[in-house]
């Protein structure tokens, strides 16, 4: 495996892509940068401000350093659970291992970029997350193929560990191409008092995802938001799921998905929110918009409850873009293509994402250009 | 001068048709007062005039500041000057009330707002809802300043406001109409404005107002005369009174 300390290394036209992906080429308002480019960790670094309380490396790297962690690997999503996850088990290639110590409070985010530049190559990670007791952060994770590929899949396995009265916002980007197979398995655990934010943002138009990161809130008083942007253009079929295991006492689940699908894409949005604790809470919001007749967008809520006193909601919506809103534009010198236009930007808000200003503005930046150039 | 001229126009809602057959005009620089009963086809109007698809014209031309408007888009007739404020503004999500107000304003979503602009938004009371998505959650006097702003801000030449003056509080009424009255005089605009309340008369200055009843024009005189009259004998009665002005709003 070679590790470069200069991002230089990194070809040009990578950094390129990646920074349409959220990716930060300098580094500098990062606390941490990752890359791992095909089957290997090309660049891991921790800013200078950060040492110390932040530990960002190789998952294989980490498993050497750390004997502990093999307690991590594997426990929170089943190495059985199907033929990627069988894959993965049997060889991977690395991944990250982020690790923000016990009270650390990161303010500027840590970036992850995974990148396939390999024709038809299946991508094979393992991602560890530990969010300390007490600490608080926000992580960008970035998936990327290079445009010129025409054929690969890309397997993830994740598993997140948000400790007792940690928060951690996990922001997870792809851009993808109309040839990739993508199949993430993700799972996270939330400890007493502690906060897990996972937003998903998918614009760009990719073969086929499908995927259902599942959260354990066991801690008492534990959170967990689920939050998808998704747009679905040129024959994508997104199969995205969440899913909330509400134990912890008092713990509670909040899923927002908004969808757009048109030219020949097919989106599943699924939401499953199972509570056992009797005083658990959720709620779970599908928006879906469909553009034109050769899309197709389903919503499939699911609320379960096993304990009296559960309290979990759901309001979900497809259809199309209400011609009222687009008339009371037009009133406003607005021509009917603008006004379709700043309907679908408005619709993919990217304030329910829970992010700092700063990150915000630029994954609003990316759902924007990414929006206006299709 | 005839700002807009209205000949022989019938509108259908829904496979009903709401207006029959109107005939008027509407002077350059002046307000004028359209009352009627609920249901009378005052929405049905502005809303014709304004090109919504909802209302169908069947018949009759629509000449605005010379030009025939009657297939013409909504958007061609905002971008001519012609403007209405909704009575039920659509939510839009995501859509900031600030990116709204820069759009007529003919700004990008980038450009700042200037001082005079600024003020006229913290006059409105709604300098803390530019950061909220656009009539989402919004009370019925915060929909009505954030409608008349919005038109005030398009610099049109014709407003139809739609009840401007309902559901909102003595100060915000004040404001608003206010507001309108210094826009009309400063740009020698015309008004339309729609109302059931004769509180709205105290600030805006207009000579012309009319009754609609059952789709037709009925009185032509004086706002405060017609205002006394349905106060003190009713619609019905307002009607069948001496003025009877078959014709409505004409002038010459």
């Amino acid at each position: 495996m070679s590790k470069e300390n200069e991002l230089v290394n990194v070809p040009h036209q990578i950094l390129e892509e990646a920074y349409k992906a959220g990716i930060e080429a300098d580094g500098k308002n990062r606390s941490g940068t990752f890359f791992h480019v095909n089957q290997s960790t090309v660049y891991s670094r921790v800013n200078e401000f950060f040492q110390g309380k932040i530990e960002l490396m190789d998952t294989k790297e980490a498993l050497k350093k750390y004997s502990w962690l093999g307690e991590y690997m594997w426990k929170l999503v089943d190495k059985d659970k199907d033929e990627f996850t069988r894959k993965v088990a049997e060889d991977f290639s690395g991944g990250y291992f982020m690790r923000i110590m016990p009270s650390a409070e990161i303010m500027f985010p840590l970036q992850s970029c995974l990148l396939i530049t390999q024709k038809n190559l299946e991508q094979r990670v393992h991602n560890i997350i530990i969010a300390e007791e007490g600490s608080k952060a926000h992580i960008i994770t970035s998936c990327v193929q290079h445009s010129t590929v025409p054929k690969a899949s890309h397997l993830g396995i994740s598993e997140i560990y948000v400790k007792k009265g940690a928060m951690l916002n996990f922001t997870m980007i792809h851009q993808w191409s109309e040839n990739t197979l993508v199949r993430p398995r993700s799972a996270a655990e939330v400890a007493d008092k502690a906060t897990f934010v996972s937003n998903y943002v998918c614009m760009r138009p990719v073969r086929d995802v499908q995927m259902y990161p599942t959260a354990y809130c066991n801690g008492e008083g534990s959170t967990v938001s689920f939050n998808n942007i998704l747009y679905g253009h040129r024959g994508s079929l997104l199969d995205i799921g969440s899913k909330a295991v509400l134990k912890g006492k008092s713990s509670k689940a909040e899923m927002v998905s908004r969808a757009i699908a048109r030219e020949g894409s097919k989106m599943i949005i699924r939401g499953l929110i199972d509570g056992s604790s009797p005083d658990c809470r959720g709620h779970l919001e599908c928006r879906g918009l469909l553009i034109d007749d050769d899309a197709f967008l389903q919503s499939i809520p699911e609320l379960v409850a096993r304990k009296k006193g559960v309290e979990i909601t759901h309001e979900a919506a497809v259809g199309k873009i209400s011609e009222k809103e687009i008339t009371y534009l037009m009133t406003r010198k607005l021509s009917r293509d603008q006004a379709v236009s700043l309907i679908i930007r408005g619709f993919m808000d990217v304030s329910i994402l829970g992010l700092p200003d700063a990150l915000k503005a630029e994954i609003k930046r990316i759902v924007e250009a990414s929006a206006e150039a299709s | 001068m005839n700002i807009l001229e209205v000949e022989d126009l019938s509108v259908k809602v829904e496979d009903k048709l709401t207006l029959k057959g109107i005939s008027f005009s509407l002077k350059s620089g002046e307000s004028h007062i359209l009352f009627g009963p609920n249901g009378s086809g005052k929405t049905t109007l502005v809303g014709a005039l304004m090109g919504l698809p909802q209302f169908e014209i069947t018949s009759g031309k629509i000449t605005f500041m010379g030009i025939d408007i009657t297939s013409k888009s909504v958007e061609e007739r905002a971008k001519l000057g012609m403007v209405t404020s909704f009575q039920n503004p659509p939510e839009i999500t995501g859509v900031k009330l600030a990116d709204l107000l820069k759009l007529c304003l003919g700004k990008s979503a980038t450009d700042a707002f200037s001082e005079e602009e600024k003020a006229l938004i913290e006059a409105f009371r709604l300098t803390e809802f530019s950061n909220r998505d656009i009539n989402v959650g919004f009370s019925g006097g915060e929909r009505k300043r954030s409608e008349v702003l919005q038109s005030i801000f398009l610099k049109p030449k014709l407003m139809l406001l739609d009840e401007p003056d309902s559901g909102v509080d003595v100060e915000s009424l004040r404001l608003i109409a206010g507001e309108i009255q210094r826009y009309v005089e400063r740009n020698e605009s015309s008004t339309l404005i729609i109302t059931h309340k004769g509180d709205i008369l105290e600030y805006v200055k207009a000579r012309y107002a009319c009754v609609l009843l059952n789709g037709q024009f009925h009185c032509f005189t004086e706002p405060m005369k017609i205002y006394e009259n349905i106060k003190k004998l009713g619609y019905e009665e307002c009607v069948a009174c001496s003025r009877r002005v078959t014709e409505g709003w004409k002038f010459e």
